[in-house]
This record gives structure tokens, C-alpha cells and sequence, in this order.
């Protein structure tokens, strides 16, 4: 198998239908699939092991994944917002290697020996020059994507995607060509993150139009929207928060009459936001996407009609799935497990396994860490309920155990920020002489004083006791990288200080 | 007879139809389209299409068996038709899924 494959049924159901716009130029399937065969062409003749990219989205990022899949090198695209050295440690563990780059990224690194960079303007510019050499038939390699993770509790892993992992969840997720000629999907996730990767493989194989925000910016998205009749978008739950506020203040509607669908993940979306949003947007199709880098993106789905049903009910464990991350999708199993393996019934608490054809589950320099049946262990913890949807309950690592007694941060944190003097919380394990660890809460406050005592009373009448944070601390902001995850990590340094 | 695996691709010998196995069926079969045996990638066509077999593939659409324990994926469309050890093969209905990224 091959992603190439994807890209080239495309180009051969509908050669002149527009594929990707981006600053007020665009590519048909035709001229997207020319343009990556030559980008291939350029990559085989660099003969190196991988391609990187150190760019913000633009053609150049589909052309660099397709071409690299025709040529059989992996595609690396990197976080552009790391430091230099940060960059130059990963740009190193994948020399020798071309890269694709902003020169301004690019400058801004000691480069490792073994590195080719070529400017990302340059390159897309000679993959859509017709004298230049195509490779036509792409390789037979196994490895497509090699996505480095944020690193949020350590030193960045290499999550391997092959072909038949990535191949695998688009086949099983998305059915050929069925958008509409018309509909064009709203990327703004970055080409780093695996939703920017699996958008650009979605959006092809779908033959929905892909249109790029290179940074986020809540007016520039409304303009798109509106501008380029956007009938699709996918949001970090970060993102539409500050739309939701956006509007908020404003006072005014969206007005993006052609958004028919909303698709949001790659984090904790707060129930307020969810709901907020679905009273600005209310013709949009919500979906909750779950997934993971090393499962291809996504394995769960909370679709519209969840929403509407669980928006609408009176029954609280209907309602309370606005919450949930939804079902899984038919090809993908997934398990929920103690600590000692044992499978756990409907609403009990455990580790979320994962099995399935676009699991990869593999690292590079470790291997592969699936289980002797297939099964991943993604780390996050939650249950499944009666109805087979599945709610998230925080990283298996984050969990503080006190005295043998196993607390979830999810559960204090979401009772701190239901105080309405509370605007942000994170709780997170501190050493405790007696217990191991304790609890420890940093607060946002929205304005004026709160006592930490009033809090810790707060949390008393609402929790065990075990729960009341035995350390507060008031900062101004709390710690989050720009895909909105929470640096725990950072959070636990600052309680350590 | 042959033997199916999964990410393999193959053409028809008689019309322009190239499938990708999806999911693989165990054992050895007798693949076909157009009534001639289905071949590897690097073979040379040959044959005439049979006409009592000529309903033709689609481009994207997926094929499977009555159990479902073989898939295969339409990457060219052609004029034959697919079956599997003299069976006809199905086009699997698609589940509606959101769109998710």
C-alpha cells in the first residue's frame, strides 16, 4: 500500500476539480498529483533517508507528503515553533535528509551535516514546472510519516506511520469521493500535527477541497469561511473557545452561511465551550474526533447526532455524553483494562487499549510497542458507558497517587473551575511526606480575590477529602503549548521551585 | 489460484480494472474479472472480456464476498466484473461516517 494511491484515484475521478487553495493560488488533483510526482523526482535524486518540513501550511506541505510517499522516504514535518536547539537535536536524528523550509525557520537553526535545505517556496515552484523530471510510479516503502510528539512529559518520541497504518484508517474512515463538488474543509491545525497530516489524506481521498490558514487567527477564519465558502473546518477545542469568545464579545452572528460541519479534538473540549458553540452554530454538524499520533488520528467519534441527542435530553447519562469522546469507528476495537490487565466492565475507570489496522503504535529506536494481540496502550485513562461511548479521564501519567488511592486531575480540576471565581485550574501530584504525593492546584482567577481556603472548601463539599488540594497556588496563566495541551510537566516544576 | 495479501495490487487481464486487497482471504483462490484471472502489477494483459461478465468496477468502491472475509478496493475502474472463486463479488455499502479531519 501506498498514500501516493489515494492522491492518484483523486487525480483520476476528477482531474480538474480544485484540491488545494492556499494565499490565492490553487491546485486541481491533476496538477497536485504532476506536482508531487516531480517533488518525488527532486527527493529520489537528493537520495537521502527522510524529508523534512519546517514550514507553516501551504501546497508545498501536500506536495512534500505525497512526493515523498511516490519516492519511498518518509516525511518528517516538523514543529516550526520549537526553539533552534530544540529543532536542531530532531532535524540531527533524521540526517541525512532534504528540508523543505521557510528560510526564516530554516536560519534560525545550526544546522546538522547531512542536511539539504531547499526553500519552500522554491520547491513548490519547481514541482509545478512541467521541464521538470516526474517519477510516475511510486515506490514500494513501508513507512510514510515519522511525526516527532510534543514531548509534553519528556524528550520527543519518533511515532512511526506506515503506509498501511495511514492507508488503513482513510479507507476505513472516509468513502471515496463523496463530498460535494462545491465543499472546501478549513485546515488550520498545523502540517506538524497528525490532523494536519490526516486532513490533507481525508480532504484528497474525499475530493473535498483543502483550504490553508497558515496561523490561526479567529478573524482571519470567520473572512476564510466566508471568503472561500468553507462548508467544513476542524478546530482544536483552544480554537473554537476563542471564536466562541470572539462572538461573544461581538454580539454579532458568525454569518458563514455555507459551514455545514464542525470537527474538533487534539484535546480536552470543556463542556461550556461545546455548548457555547453549538447555540453561535446552530445549523453545524458537531463531531468530537479522539484519536492519537500513533493511531493514525482518529479512533473515536462523538457525530452530530450524538450532540443534538445529548444537547437535548433530560436523562443525565445522555446528557452527560456531550462530554464523551463518542464511539469507535467499525474497523478500530477499543479495550479498557486495570492496572493488572483485567478488563473492565460498562463506567469503570481504567487504561484505554487500542487495536486496529491504523494503529501503528511504533517509535522509532524503540519499535514497536504493541501488545502480543495487537492492542495499544495509549496511556489515557477512562470508561466506556452502557452505550458504548467512551469518556476520557486524563493521562494515565498525570494520575496522583495519594496514600494508595489512586486521583485523577481531571476530576478535582473540573470541580475548581465550576467556582465562578475560578477561570482556569490544573491539579497535579506534589511529593508528600506522609502520602507519597498530595494535591496541588494552580488557579486562574477571572477577577478580584479568592481564598485558597474558600477553594479547598469548596472542593470538601463536593469531593472525598482526599481530593481538597493541599497546596494552591495564583498565577496569572497557566502553562499550554499551541496545539492547547496542558505542560503538566511545567505546572509540577513550578509547585518543585 | 492464488495467494491474496493485504496492500497487494492487481489488474485485470481482459479491461482497465486495478483493485488493492484490503483485507485478504486466508488460503488460495481463483481471483477474477471479466472472466480472465486477475494479474500481478508487471504481467502482460491478455484475453477477451466475457461479455456475461462485463457489469463493470468502479473507481473507489470497495468489493467484498458474502462474509465479508475478503475486501478488495477499486483503484482503476474497468468494464469486467469481479468474483471470487466463481462467486460474484458485492459492492460493500458504505457506512456514513462524519467527517473527522
Amino acid at each position: 500500500m501506498n498514500i501516493a494511491t489515494l492522491l492518484e484515484m483523486a487525480a483520476d475521478a476528477f482531474p480538474d476539480r480544485a484540491a488545494i487553495s492556499c494565499d490565492g493560488r490553487s491546485l486541481t488533483y491533476a496538477e497536485l498529483l504532476a506536482a508531487a510526482r516531480r517533488g518525488a523526482a527532486a527527493i529520489r535524486a537528493a537520495q537521502v533517508r527522510f524529508v523534512g518540513h519546517l514550514a507553516v501550511a501551504s501546497p508545498a506541505a501536500a506536495v512534500a507528503l505525497f512526493g515523498s510517499a511516490i519516492a519511498g522516504v518518509p516525511y518528517v514535518p516538523l514543529n516550526y515553533r520549537l526553539t533552534g536547539d530544540e529543532l536542531a537535536a530532531l532535524i540531527g536524528r533524521i540526517a541525512p535528509c532534504l528540508l523543505v523550509a521557510d528560510p526564516d525557520y530554516a536560519s534560525a537553526v545550526a544546522l546538522p551535516e547531512g542536511v539539504r535545505t531547499i526553500d519552500r517556496a522554491a520547491f513548490l515552484a519547481a514541482a509545478c514546472d512541467p521541464a521538470q523530471p516526474a517519477l510516475d510510479e511510486a515506490a514500494d516503502e513501508t513507512i510514510a510519516v515519522q511525526l516527532f510528539t510534543s514531548g509534553t512529559t519528556g524528550q520527543p518520541k519518533a511515532a512511526i506511520l506506515r503506509h498501511e497504518n495511514l492507508f488503513s484508517y482513510i479507507v476505513g474512515s472516509v468513502e471515496f469521493a463523496a463530498a460535494e463538488e462545491e465543499s472546501a474543509t478549513l485546515v488550520s491545525v498545523p502540517p506538524y500535527h497528525i490532523a494536519g497530516v490526516s486532513a490533507l489524506l481525508s480532504s484528497v481521498y474525499a475530493g473535498r477541497r483543502i483550504v490553508q490558514l497558515p496561523n490561526f487567527d479567529v478573524a482571519e477564519w470567520l473572512r476564510l469561511c466566508r471568503a472561500e465558502h468553507v462548508t467544513n473546518a476542524f478546530l482544536v477545542p483552544t480554537m473554537l473557545s476563542r471564536i466562541v469568545d470572539h462572538l461573544d464579545a461581538a454580539g454579532a452572528a458568525a454569518n458563514v452561511p455555507a459551514l455545514r460541519s464542525i470537527a474538533y479534538g487534539g484535546g480536552r473540549m470543556p463542556l461550556p465551550v461545546i455548548e457555547r458553540a453549538m447555540a453561535h452554530f446552530p445549523g453545524v454538524d458537531f463531531t468530537n474526533a479522539y484519536g492519537l499520533t500513533e493511531t493514525s488520528s482518529t479512533i473515536c467519534l462523538l457525530g452530530p447526532d450524538d450532540h443534538r441527542e445529548a444537547a437535548g435530553s433530560a436523562d443525565p447519562l445522555i446528557r452527560r455524553r456531550l462530554a464523551s469522546v463518542g464511539r469507535s469507528l467499525p474497523a478500530v476495537e477499543i479495550a479498557v483494562r486495570d492496572e493488572a490487565g483485567r478488563s473492565l466492565g460498562a463506567d469503570e475507570v481504567g487504561r484505554i487499549l487500542v487495536r486496529g489496522p491504523q494503529v501503528a503504535g511504533e517509535y522509532g529506536g524503540l519499535g514497536s510497542l504493541l501488545d502480543a494481540d495487537g492492542w495499544f496502550d495509549t496511556r489515557d485513562r477512562g470508561f466506556v458507558d452502557a452505550g458504548g461511548y467512551l469518556f476520557l479521564d486524563g493521562r494515565a501519567d498525570d494520575v496522583i497517587v495519594r496514600g494508595g488511592e489512586n486521583i485523577s486531575p481531571g476530576e478535582v480540576e473540573e470541580v475548581l473551575l465550576a467556582h465562578p471565581a475560578v477561570s482556569d485550574a490544573a491539579v497535579v501530584g506534589i511529593p508528600d511526606n506522609d502520602w507519597g504525593e498530595g494535591v496541588a492546584a494552580a488557579i486562574v482567577v477571572r477577577e478580584g480575590m479568592v481564598e485558597a481556603a474558600v477553594l479547598q472548601a469548596w472542593v470538601r463539599a463536593r469531593l472525598r477529602s482526599s481530593r481538597v488540594p493541599q497546596q494552591i497556588r495564583f498565577v496569572e496563566t497557566l502553562p499550554y503549548n499551541e496545539m492547547g495541551k496542558l505542560l503538566r510537566r511545567v505546572v509540577r516544576a513550578e509547585f518543585a521551585a | 489460484m492464488r495467494v491474496l495479501k493485504a496492500g497487494q495490487k492487481l489488474k485485470s487481464s481482459v479491461c482497465d480494472t486495478q483493485v488493492m486487497v484490503i483485507k485478504p482471504i486466508p488460503g488460495e483462490h481463483d481471483l477474477r474479472c471479466g472472466g480472465a484471472a486477475m494479474i500481478d502489477m508487471a504481467e502482460t494483459p491478455s484475453g477477451t472480456l466475457d461479455p456475461a461478465v462485463a457489469e463493470g468496477t468502479l473507481l473507489g468502491k470497495r468489493y467484498v464476498n458474502a462474509d465479508e472475509s475478503l475486501e478488495l478496493l477499486c483503484v482503476k475502474g474497468g468494464a469486467g466484473s469481479l468474483s471470487l472463486d466463481g462467486v460474484a463479488l458485492a459492492t460493500k455499502q458504505p457506512k456514513a461516517l462524519p467527517s473527522s479531519d
